[in-house]
């Protein structure tokens, strides 16, 4: 039986896997030693619980287990990478290379380095959300100490060639960071084969618990080093004291197994829920947009814009769907999204656009579901829409005086 | 964020979705708001000159919820009311009617606009087509 709501806002967060849970529970009531506590039993089993987890996270990105540092979740990774690599590499330079389609915690984590006396710069994106390797090689300067780039946009899902900028990154000496939090699981991550220096990834995004990250540094070739922002016991390498939080590890670890485990089964799955979601909504509704790359995109990911239809009163049509919307309506800020804007999407479009994220517990009888009420409310929605009207009419809407309110 | 009663019977129910001929002498519309903004609203009144009463209303609105359940309620509650009494319709009034949130106020703002675009355009054109409308009058 379909079960409403139905979760297809996976880019946001995921459902905890319950193999996850039943792995994180013991760590509550029966092993709740301090993993720093070196004289009793109790911090030996918390210890080598967290130590088996950072195997299990290492193992998903091809790193090492003493590479993986423990935070709070990607934000605070995020702001550890471009804070901790820009105090720390001060002398050397003080330019920043990144892209406008990061996450807020990268672009804002980057304007306070601009008020601290950092320069950044924030690269374009094509069309798809594409930024190429090309451009980060002719940003870089000789003042060039980190390039941020994101494996794949939480937003619109497309994968940036994270490789190739990691070969430029390597060519020219400038550290390599790239957020990761949509891309575990999802891609395969290599950091050597890729070059990256930092990656971020957060727990939660891949069927762990919220309130966990890490962020990988390399140990060799080279050695990067980070000026903390958290201060206190030395834990994490000294790079992010406080006392490590136990199950919450033990869940990433879990989680990060389970995804590296069933990658390929469940890339499969998810591309193939995506696809017939995508084609069954974009073939019956014209004047629909994928935004975002045709190929180069998460297996889950499709955002989409429906013409002469505003988002959040879709969502309230469509209410027994969870998804997220780009119209300015759905945001805190009441501005539409920033990552359509950098596409060159126009606002009325990006007022239109829906994100739907398919995961790991969704359906065949979900998405079916989905795809029906999604086709039957556009359509209701467009005769009540006074922007279809006149284009059916033939009336171009752009030769009209609107008054912008 | 949560939706009141009223918007939600408004947004699945909605009163008087529709077109009349905007070059229908009698007929005032009102387009208001921008694509780009995320809301555009046209409402549409029919008067009778004799009376100067509006006889019906229909509209059409690209927008949220609360924009559509707006425009919606003042449909409904410009049919009956002179073209002197729609005047009076406060926005205020709209916000709570349909128990609209402070982030939606100016989605109500924007249905007043409508009203007002709507009586103003139908008393210009009977203004300007007062010859047409003498004649209608004279062969009714």
């Amino acid at each position: 039986m379909l079960k409403l709501p139905v979760y297809l806002d996976n880019n946001s967060t995921t459902r905890t896997d319950p193999r996850v849970v039943e792995a994180m529970l013991p760590f509550f009531t029966d092993h709740y030693g301090n993993a720093s506590s070196r004289n009793h039993p109790f911090g030996w089993e918390a210890e080598a619980a967290v130590d088996e987890a950072r195997e299990q996270i290492a193992a998903l990105i091809g790193a090492t287990a003493k590479e993986i540092i423990f935070t709070s979740g990607a934000t605070e990774s995020n702001n550890l990478a471009l804070k901790g690599v820009a105090a720390m590499y001060r002398k050397k330079g003080n330019h920043i290379i990144t892209v406008a389609t990061e996450h807020k915690c990268v672009l804002d984590s980057s304007k306070r380095l601009e008020r601290d006396g950092y320069s950044v710069t924030y690269l374009p994106v094509d069309a798809d959300g594409r930024v190429s390797a090309e451009q980060v090689r002719a940003a870089i300067t000789d003042k060039t100490i980190l390039v941020s780039v994101m494996m794949a946009n939480n937003e619109i899902g497309t994968i940036q060639p994270i490789a190739a900028i990691g070969k430029v990154c390597k060519e020219k000496g400038v550290l390599f960071h790239t957020d990761a939090v949509q891309a575990a699981g999802k891609i395969k991550i290599d950091v050597i084969a890729m070059g990256i220096d930092l990656l971020s990834l957060s727990a939660h995004k891949m069927y762990g618990p919220k309130g966990i990250g890490c962020l990988y540094v390399r140990k060799k070739d080279p050695r990067v080093r980070l000026e903390p922002i958290i201060d206190g016991g030395g834990h994490e390498r000294g790079m992010r004291s406080g006392t490590l939080p136990v199950p919450m590890i033990v869940g990433f670890g879990k989680a990060a197994e389970i995804s590296r485990l069933e990658f390929d089964e469940e890339v499969a799955r998810t591309f193939r829920l995506r696809e017939k979601l995508r084609k069954g909504i974009m073939e019956a509704l014209p004047e629909t947009y994928l935004n975002g790359h045709p190929t180069e995109r998460l297996p889950g990911s499709a955002n989409i814009s429906f013409a002469y239809v505003e988002g959040e009163g879709l969502m309230m049509g469509i209410k027994d769907v969870a998804v997220s919307s780009g119209s300015a309506c759905t945001s805190a800020s009441l501005e539409p999204s920033y990552v359509l804007r950098a596409l060159g999407v126009g606002d009325e479009l990006a007022h239109s656009s829906i994100r739907f994220g398919v995961g790991r517990f969704n359906t065949e009888e979900e998405i079916d579901f989905v795809t029906k009420l999604v086709v039957k409310e556009v359509s209701r929605l467009r005769e009540m829409s006074p922007l279809y009207e006149m284009a059916q009419a033939g009336i171009d809407l752009k030769s009209i005086a609107w008054a912008a309110h | 964020m949560p939706y009141s009663e009223q918007i939600l019977e408004h947004y699945n129910n909605p009163r008087n979705v529709g077109s009349f001929d905007a070059k229908d002498p009698f007929i005032g519309t009102g387009l208001v708001g921008a694509p780009e903004c995320g809301d555009v609203m046209r409402l549409q009144i029919r008067v009778n000159p004799e009376t100067g009463i509006i006889e019906d209303a229909k509209f059409k609105t690209f927008g949220c919820g609360s924009a559509i359940a707006s425009s919606s309620l003042a449909t409904e509650w410009l049919k009956g009311k002179t073209v002197e009494e729609a005047m009076e319709i406060k926005n205020t009034e709209i916000v709570e009617e349909l128990a609209l949130p402070p982030v939606k106020v100016h989605c109500s703002v924007l249905a007043e606009d409508a009203i007002r675009a709507a009586i103003k355009n139908y008393q210009e054109k009977s203004g300007l087509t007062a010859e047409v409308r003498d004649e209608t009058l004279v062969l009714a």
